[in-house]
């Protein structure tokens, strides 16, 4: 055969950046494993995730005005090849993904210590990385089939973390398997939903799914594969009543895995949600309106009252946050279900507001078991005067779950109130408030207990480490920041909530 | 397994066999039915036999679980490193043809080799190690740890 020379224009290092964002976590963890150093594995884990971070905030100042990148996996062109697709919807979930993991790495070195065994370390850290990368597939990929694999790689990886919180608690154990059950149930809902699509549109890129709904309009296939993907992403979700897997999870998994899934794995999942409902599906499909109207809006309110009520009564903190993560996907849920422009914009806040604010949290928490051994409100008592710098950082993430004004938690509040006036419904906004006051009951017996008791005599007594406290204050800070400025939160939010309403063509 | 006689001269026979015909579905994958993931089940295949019939001690022996943990690391290594390379060189991620710039075909050939390498020694570690675990796992917890 004749040689045949390839025109080819070489691609820059800033073409490349929606594969580098995956790729750098994706090759650090093995290497981690084979070099097995455990003096090599944070530094490596570290910079992997900062590295990511970086491309991160490339990736977002290159979308936010609306344009959009397309990656060509093994340069074959889609929809037959794997694309990555970003635009601002998915590039302002990378950047909270990264960031979180770059500010968790740095803290969950002194954490991990007293909860994990020194002989897991390595193993723990390229987990860590994995579980990484498999979130930030999911965002990244414009394959419906790529985002199933994806999620596995991250669920997998999350199973196992969790379940190192065995050597603090032995019930990680079951915690963990009680997620692996409820997990593999939910992907495999996923993947049947999946196949739905592909029976009914013969394709898995999304744009081309999209494009091939919309001209065959809904039938009962589609329909059906609807359906089974809200189900196996609600579980992913913890949508109200697909919950039962977190609190346990939360709970009993290491501190350091706590904050990076609280703040990330479920924000992820609802990302997948909205990739799914309004990009793939559209959003003038009456089968999905009638479902966000009439089974997810429900449950939203439902999960911001009785989850709250939950955590009220719960004397762990973790646990008690844990709980108010349920209630607070709830506010998410409800901005997707108003199925507005500024219900979405408010639910995309939201996710971001409520992703720092139980980072923030739940780095306290973590401080806490560190120094006192539990989380239990006994063990905790008294510690305001003991820790002042990390209570104070609590307290402030508090403020914010509650949505003080000057905090992240009420811009996003706000924004959601605001939507739900815009469509003239008055209760849901009253709703609204009303949850927040049970976020007042239980913030408030936490501050309680934290200054208003002596501290158990023993406690050990002195701050955090330097290494835990600065990213907890990078936390409580980011909490007030996105209070005062909302430039970035609010801009980005409203121009991938424009991008997921015009429907499919947010895809193309 | 002292006693089964032939079972133990079998087995010798078969292992040999056994790894070398991983070999051929491994690289013979892209001309006819398999490649990197059915060669590394039969790879594991021959450790695992021999660890059934000469117990665990023996194959752990000849394939230490620490090597073992290294090498499913290793595979997936190859193939993200076959990918960057192609990067690197200014194509797409995994285009292979930046193996071969001038023959892509033969780009595309060498590409496949080399990932489902890595995909071969990935699985042959992750099935072994699998073997190793439930083989060797510890006992119950007794009462006074619950």
């Amino acid at each position: 055969m004749e040689t045949e020379i390839l025109h080819h224009t070489r691609a820059s290092f800033q073409d490349h950046l929606p594969v580098l964002v995956i790729l750098v976590p994706f090759l650090a963890a093995p290497l981690m494993v084979l070099l097995g150093s455990r003096r090599l594995s944070w530094p490596i884990a570290f910079g992997a995730s900062v590295a990511a971070f970086g491309i991160a905030i490339l990736l977002l100042a290159k979308v936010i005005d609306g344009t959009e990148i397309s990656y060509h996996i093994g340069g074959w062109a889609p929809p037959l090849g794997i694309e990555y697709r970003v635009d601002a919807a998915n590039a302002f979930v990378l950047l909270l993904v990264t960031g979180i993991a770059a500010i968790v790495l740095p803290y969950a070195r002194e954490s991990i210590k007293t909860e994990v065994p020194v002989r897991h370390h390595t193993l723990f850290y390229a987990l860590f990385l994995l579980c990484l990368t498999g979130l930030l597939g999911v965002v990244v990929t414009g394959d419906a089939f790529n985002v199933f694999v994806f999620l596995e790689i991250s669920s997998l990886s999350t199973y196992v973390l969790i379940a190192q919180g065995s050597y603090r608690d032995k019930r990680a154990l079951t915690a963990a398997y009680d997620y692996l059950i409820m997990g593999t149930i939910g992907a495999t809902f996923f993947v049947i939903g999946l196949g739905l699509l592909y029976m009914a549109t013969g394709t898995l890129n999304m744009a081309d799914i999209a494009e091939r709904i919309a001209d065959q309009g809904g039938n009962r296939t589609v329909r059906a594969a609807f359906a089974f993907i809200v189900v196996g992403v609600g579980l992913k979700v913890a949508i109200y009543p697909l919950h039962l897997w977190l609190p346990n999870a939360y709970t009993y998994a290491p501190s350091a895995v706590t904050v990076f899934l609280a703040a990330t794995a479920t924000k992820v999942a609802v990302y997948v949600l909205l990739r799914f409902m309004f990009s793939i599906f559209q959003p003038a499909f009456l089968f999905e309106v009638n479902t966000l109207e009439f089974i997810i809006l429900p449950f939203a309110v439902l999960a911001m009252f009785a989850a709250s009520f939950i955590a009220i009564f719960q004397n762990d903190f973790k646990r008690m946050l844990a709980y108010s993560s349920i209630a607070q996907i709830g506010y998410i849920l409800l901005g997707i279900g108003l199925l507005s422009e500024a219900g979405l914009t408010a639910a995309i806040v939201h996710l971001f507001n409520h992703g720092i604010t139980k980072a923030a949290l739940f780095m306290g928490v973590g401080i806490y078991v560190l120094r006192s051994g539990g989380s239990f409100l006994d063990d905790i008592q008294g510690l305001g005067r003991v820790m002042p710098l990390t209570s104070a950082a609590v307290v402030i993430g508090g403020l914010s779950l509650i949505g003080v004004p000057g905090t992240a938690g009420f811009i996003s509040k706000w924004v959601l109130v605001q939507a739900a006036l815009e469509k003239g419904w008055w209760p849901v906004a009253l709703m609204i408030v009303a949850s927040s006051l049970l976020a007042v009951i239980y913030v408030w017996r936490v501050i309680e207990t934290l200054y208003t008791k002596p501290p158990a005599s023993d406690v050990i007594a002195g701050e955090a480490p330097l290494s835990m406290l600065v990213p907890l204050w990078i936390m409580a800070i980011a909490c007030v920041w996105f209070g005062l400025d909302t430039d970035l939160t609010i801009g980005a939010s409203q121009t991938a909530a424009q991008g997921l309403l015009s429907g499919s063509a947010g895809m193309r | 397994m002292r006693h089964h006689l032939i079972l133990r001269v079998v087995t010798k026979f078969l292992v040999g066999t056994i790894m070398l015909y991983a070999f051929y579905v491994q690289f013979h994958g892209d001309f006819s039915p398999g490649g990197g993931f059915q060669a590394g089940v039969i790879m594991a295949v021959a450790f695992i036999l021999y660890g059934v019939v000469f117990s665990l001690e023996q194959v752990q022996r000849v394939f230490p679980p620490w090597i073992v943990h290294k090498l499913a690391a290793l595979g997936v290594l190859v193939y993200g490193v076959t990918g960057l390379y192609s990067l690197l060189t200014g194509f797409n991620y995994l285009d292979y043809t930046a193996l071969s710039p001038h023959h892509p075909e033969h780009g595309q050939h060498y590409g496949i080799l080399l990932v489902e390498l890595g995909v071969g020694i990935t699985v042959t570690g992750v099935m072994v190690a699998i073997y190793y675990a439930f083989a060797a796992r510890n006992p119950i917890i007794s009462d006074e740890e619950w």
